[in-house]
């Protein structure tokens, strides 16, 4: 066992030293080689390769692989959270958008955020008394094991794949750009240090890649923020008035424009995000990750609090560099100030970083922007591991009679299985237009995995009939209409108009799963029913007080 | 003794009752104070952004929507704090003292 770990990590490191010497490249790529963003990021690799080798000793149990144990504290689960939510899409796509479109940015930014509060008041401690090791233990707790179970293990697993594809792709076209890495080895690069830390290190190695990533993203992002905002005074008015005058927009980018022109469109991307974060399979399991429901809340405190900070300073970034980017003549292709930027428009906050503080940072974002990507695709490996190995396998294949020793080898096989299918995944998808897949995974989340937990923990009518039903008709909808949404029908099949007009299918595939949950539970009159229905009462002592819930096992 | 007895217990505690309904009700007032602010600002957005687009104050750049939006991102904050300060402690003391007699 230790030995394949160190041939692995060897191989590993020889694979990105052979990717990255200049002549692996033959001259594929404009970018040049960004020699210092390599050497930090091969520091960070180094440093968590290490983590994940101490980590390997203590991940023994199952426990230990999907839980670490219990033995997270709420301030470290906090740090971790804020790592797993706050991806590069997060850092580049947020900034950009305000770069972009100013006050409108803004506008999804907080819609991003106030899902926080909500996890916290309604799911936090129910989550963490109720379940295990995944959120599946929590929908199946009283409805019938096996369909439930591998209902809502699929459930996990499309959202991961979805989210995956979207990391993947991003990581390749960052990689590329930032580092000069040709998009194949890139993705290769990243789908092999992924699947290290969560073959070998499980939960222990991905929450410390989580909780470094996260401190150094608020690190890097604040040390930028104040170096940019230096060059107004510390002023906001001197800010936003000389964003004013440079921005094409005008006076525009301060007030609500476009983005959020329509209610129906506002509204359905905000239950989206809000609910879609509540269902997202990855973030669910790290509350199972500390030992009682009164840690669980204060990692949400603490998680809100680094992502709303981290929040704030984006929109910072974005405003400033509408001044300090948006009119210098050496981001812009061919030098022509308000053409397109210089490795597409996600690029704003790389450019402000080399603006205010040189090569050396610009080296130093792109290799945390790097760091987020791995902590990221770790996190959701580990959730699409859980979910084959502990949901699919132990649960409903072996029926809760596999050995530990069994359950923790299918634990490494599906880790590495997802590594592969993320790696081709992230090669088949490369050049497409993945902008719907976002809408996708934060619309099956919240249409399939959301209503299943949320009602499992607070209806005492839900049945196996119903939540089945539910569940089905909230992926068929949502994945239906995302494929009629602008988002593929206009712009990744050609037709002209799209059949269904908004982007995302929240507002009508959440209602449809809810209501659809609903009808079939109630009209659902058998024994098994009644027995569920009676099955309810444990469960909600055991969500209230705690009482039978996991403990944090002891080392 | 078995669990049916200890739920059974826990289920005649008043003190059960008690605790669940002040924590459920807390949980949705303050689910409210973030919800409903955030879905007033979206509508504001669609159906009158001229709201939001006011200068703070005349003849300031700054309009409106950003302390206001700075308030919403803070302000969700806090409420989680709040939330956490008497989660934590009134009701878990409670939780425990229900816990300790149910297994008495």
């Amino acid at each position: 066992m230790k030995r394949s770990l160190i041939a692995l990590l060897a191989g590993v490191l020889v694979a990105f030293a052979a990717v990255a010497a200049p002549g692996a490249i033959d001259g594929v790529q404009k970018q040049p080689i960004n020699v210092s963003a390599i050497a930090m990021f091969m520091v960070f690799v180094l440093a968590t390769l290490g983590i994940t080798y101490w980590a390997s000793a203590r991940t023994k149990s199952t426990s230990d692989f999907y839980t670490a144990g219990g033995g997270i504290t709420g301030f470290q689960n906090g740090l971790a959270i804020a790592g797993d939510y706050m991806s590069a899409a997060t850092l580049l796509g947020l900034t950009s958008l305000v770069y972009a479109k100013g006050f409108d940015g803004f506008i999804y930014t907080i819609s991003f955020f106030v899902g926080w509060p909500i996890i916290l008041f309604l799911m936090a401690e129910r989550l963490r008394n109720l379940g295990k090791f995944t959120f599946a233990d929590i929908a199946s707790y009283r409805l019938d094991q096996n369909r439930i179970r591998t209902f809502a293990a699929f459930g996990s697993l499309t959202v991961v794949c979805f989210y995956l594809i979207v990391q993947m792709v991003g990581a390749g076209q960052l990689i590329q750009l930032l580092f000069g890495l040709e998009y194949t080895y890139a993705v290769i690069c990243v789908g092999l240090l992924m699947m290290v830390y969560v073959t070998f290190g499980g939960m222990v190695a991905t929450t410390w890649v989580q909780i470094i990533k996260a401190c150094l993203l608020l690190g890097g992002g604040t040390l930028l923020m104040i170096l940019a905002f230096a060059k107004f005074g510390f002023s906001f008015d001197a800010m936003f008035n000389q964003a004013v005058a440079a921005h094409k927009a005008g006076i525009k980018i301060m007030a609500p424009g476009s983005l959020m022109a329509d209610p129906v469109s506002a509204v359905s991307l905000s239950l989206a995000l809000l609910f879609g974060t509540a269902g997202l399979p990855h973030i669910m399991m790290r509350f199972f990750t500390v030992p009682n429901a009164k840690e669980a809340r204060k990692s949400v405190f603490y998680a809100t609090g680094f992502i709303g900070f981290f929040f704030l300073v984006v929109i910072i970034l974005g405003i400033s560099a509408i001044v300090i980017v948006g009119q210098d003549p050496q981001f812009f292709e061919g030098g022509i100030v308000g053409g397109k930027l210089i490795g597409g428009g996600n690029m704003p906050v790389m450019h402000l970083a080399k603006s205010v503080g040189g090569d050396v940072f610009l080296g130093f974002l792109s290799a945390v922007a790097f760091a987020t990507i791995l902590a990221v695709v770790s996190g959701l490996a580990l959730a699409g591991a859980s979910a084959i190995a502990h949901d699919l396998y132990a649960r409903v294949i072996k029926k809760n009679l596999a050995t530990s020793a069994q359950e923790m080898k299918v634990t490494k096989i599906a880790s590495v299985g997802i590594g592969i299918v993320a790696i081709l995944l992230g090669l088949l998808f490369k050049d497409q237009n993945i902008a719907f897949l976002v809408a996708l995974t934060f619309g099956v989340a919240a249409s399939v995995n959301f209503p299943v937990l949320i009602l499992s923990m607070y209806w005492k009518g839900l049945t196996t009939r119903g939540a089945l039903w539910g569940g089905v008709a909230g992926l068929i909808s949502a994945v239906g209409l995302v494929i009629l949404s602008p988002a593929v029908w206009v712009k990744v099949l050609g037709n002209a108009q799209a059949i269904f007009p908004y982007d995302h299918p929240a507002i009508i595939s959440m209602t449809t799963a809810f209501v659809v949950t609903w009808l079939m539970s109630v009209t659902d009159k058998s024994a098994r029913a009644a027995k569920e229905a009676d099955a309810f009462e444990e469960q909600y002592i055991r969500a209230q007080t705690g009482l039978g819930a996991a403990a944090a096992s002891a080392h | 003794m078995s669990e049916n007895s200890i739920q059974a217990r826990i289920r005649a505690n008043p003190k059960f009752a008690e605790m669940v309904g002040k924590r459920t009700r807390f949980a949705i007032i303050l689910s409210l104070v973030v919800l409903v602010p955030y879905y007033t600002f979206m509508m504001i957005t669609a159906f009158n952004p001229g709201i939001l687009a006011q200068p703070i104050s005349e003849g300031n750049i700054i309009t409106l929507g950003w302390p206001i939006g700075v308030v919403l991102v803070v302000g969700s904050w806090l409420t989680t704090g709040i939330y956490i300060s008497r989660a934590n402690g009134e009701f878990d003391s409670l939780n425990e003292q229900i816990l300790r007699e149910s297994h008495k």
